[in-house]
């Protein structure tokens, strides 16, 4: 039988790769991300998708966002398509949402006030 | 007797929960786990399929070879049930 | 900017990053966004997701480490702990929700360590969030193949008769590693044991602190 497992192995099944040393450094977590962590948990919760369903999309999300986005970044990222997946709003409406939210300052602080 | 089993070298792809460097693996099943509805399914919003979930423990030796820091360090995994092949005395090794 | 009394200390005593005075990025934009949209809708509530932040606040690796302490101080526990670590862990009190977790311990002969090479399961309704070096690509893909050698980047250096047990986090339970009790402890109290138990000692990439030690925990 013809061995496909290199050509079939995605970039998060990592297992076993060789690695340079683990990084040390750590962060406290952000309001910001503490918020799509809280997302996160809501919207598995009330039924819009699966810790599976958001795996998924974090792998289909490719290794290029795995090297360039941060943890959560990746991970508001992933929620958000789950949750237009599953119908909790549609891409028009968060177009328009993230329109008024950009527009009402330059920092985070400024923008995480509703107007 | 602890049953062998073998990771079946499928290489499906999508979501799947069985890591490749285990797959065409020899290990013993360390403990049952119950059912859980299928991974592979609910990742895509589908109705899921409940598989039994077994910890399987595989030596390091039987997963790196010689590469293995000590070969009698062992690896611990949840594998679902339709990953695994019963190793019976007849058949002894897997292909 | 409103009164926020997220805007001080996190529960780790460190400052939250200054991200409210940087400049706003478009992932920061998008979580904002989908918070309130999902307000608008009524599926959710700032009071509900308020309350979802604090409840993760509380979970911290100073609950391990009360559970740790009791392991080693209540042999009952023990057991209980070990043929279940879920009810185990709820019956102590700790809101683990749907947790499935399964303790593992370290012996005269046996050390674990704990990863999930596939993404960052970590038994956080327990722990509390995981670090980050957990989540990185180093520590997800050597610790199946290398453990010993990440273990010497973590300052742990096991005796040569010791096996190292890792355990890959592939699917529905999660784990909690029980260090050995350190030596000149008997006379401690839950508490003070459980002073000595530290974050990374129960993932595995660290050992219980002597009661003679100085360190600050990690």
């Amino acid at each position: 039988m013809i061995d496909f497992s290199d050509t079939a192995r995605r970039w998060h099944d990592m297992g076993g790769d060789a690695a340079g040393p683990v990084p040390t450094d750590q962060h406290d977590f952000a309001l910001w991300e503490k918020r799509v962590d809280a997302l996160m948990i809501i919207g598995s919760a009330k039924g819009y998708f699966t810790v599976d369903g958001l795996r998924r999309v974090l792998e289909d999300m490719g290794e290029a966002a795995f090297e360039e986005m941060t943890y959560y970044e990746r991970w508001i990222a992933a929620v958000n398509q789950n949750l237009i997946e599953g119908g909790a709003y549609t891409t028009a409406e968060l177009a328009e949402k993230m329109a008024e939210v950009s527009a009402r300052g330059a920092t985070y602080g400024d923008a995480a006030k509703p107007t | 007797m602890t049953a062998r089993v073998c990771v079946k070298s499928l290489v499906p792809p999508g979501h799947v929960r069985t890591p490749t460097y285990l797959r065409g693996k020899v290990g013993t099943i360390e403990r049952a786990l119950g059912a859980f509805p299928n991974p592979e399914d609910l990742a895509y919003g589908q109705p899921a399929s409940a598989k039994h979930l077994l910890r399987v423990r595989f030596r390091m030796v039987d997963i790196w070879g010689a590469a293995a820091e000590n070969p009698d360090d062992t690896l611990d995994a949840e594998i679902y049930e339709h990953w695994l092949e019963p190793i019976t005395q007849d058949t002894g090794d897997a292909p | 900017m409103p009164h926020d009394h997220h805007d001080h200390l996190s529960p780790s005593g460190h400052p939250y990053r200054a991200d409210n005075d940087t400049a706003l990025s478009y992932w920061q934009v998008m979580e904002i966004a989908v918070r309130e949209l999902l307000i608008d809708k009524g599926v959710t509530t700032a009071n509900d997701v308020a309350a979802q932040i604090d409840a993760m606040d509380t979970r911290s690796p100073a609950n391990g480490a009360q559970v740790v302490a009791r392991a080693w101080s209540d042999p009952d526990f023990h057991t209980a702990l070990m043929a279940d670590a879920s009810a185990a862990t709820r019956d102590m009190g700790f809101d683990i929700g749907p947790l499935k977790l399964i303790a593992v311990e370290n012996t005269d002969t046996v050390h674990n360590m704990i990863v999930c090479t596939l993404c960052s399961c970590y038994p956080r309704n327990l722990l509390g969030l995981p670090p980050d070096w957990y989540k990185s690509r180093a520590y997800r893909s050597r610790t199946v193949r290398e453990p010993r050698s990440v273990l010497a980047e973590f300052g742990v250096a096991l005796p040569n008769d010791m096996t190292v047990s890792v355990h890959d986090s592939t699917a529905d339970m999660r784990y909690i590693v029980i260090p050995k009790r350190p030596e000149g402890t008997e006379n401690l109290t839950e508490n003070e044991l459980a002073a000595l138990v530290t974050r990374d000692s129960m993932i595995g990439t660290g050992v219980a602190r002597s009661p003679n030690a100085k360190q600050p925990l990690p």
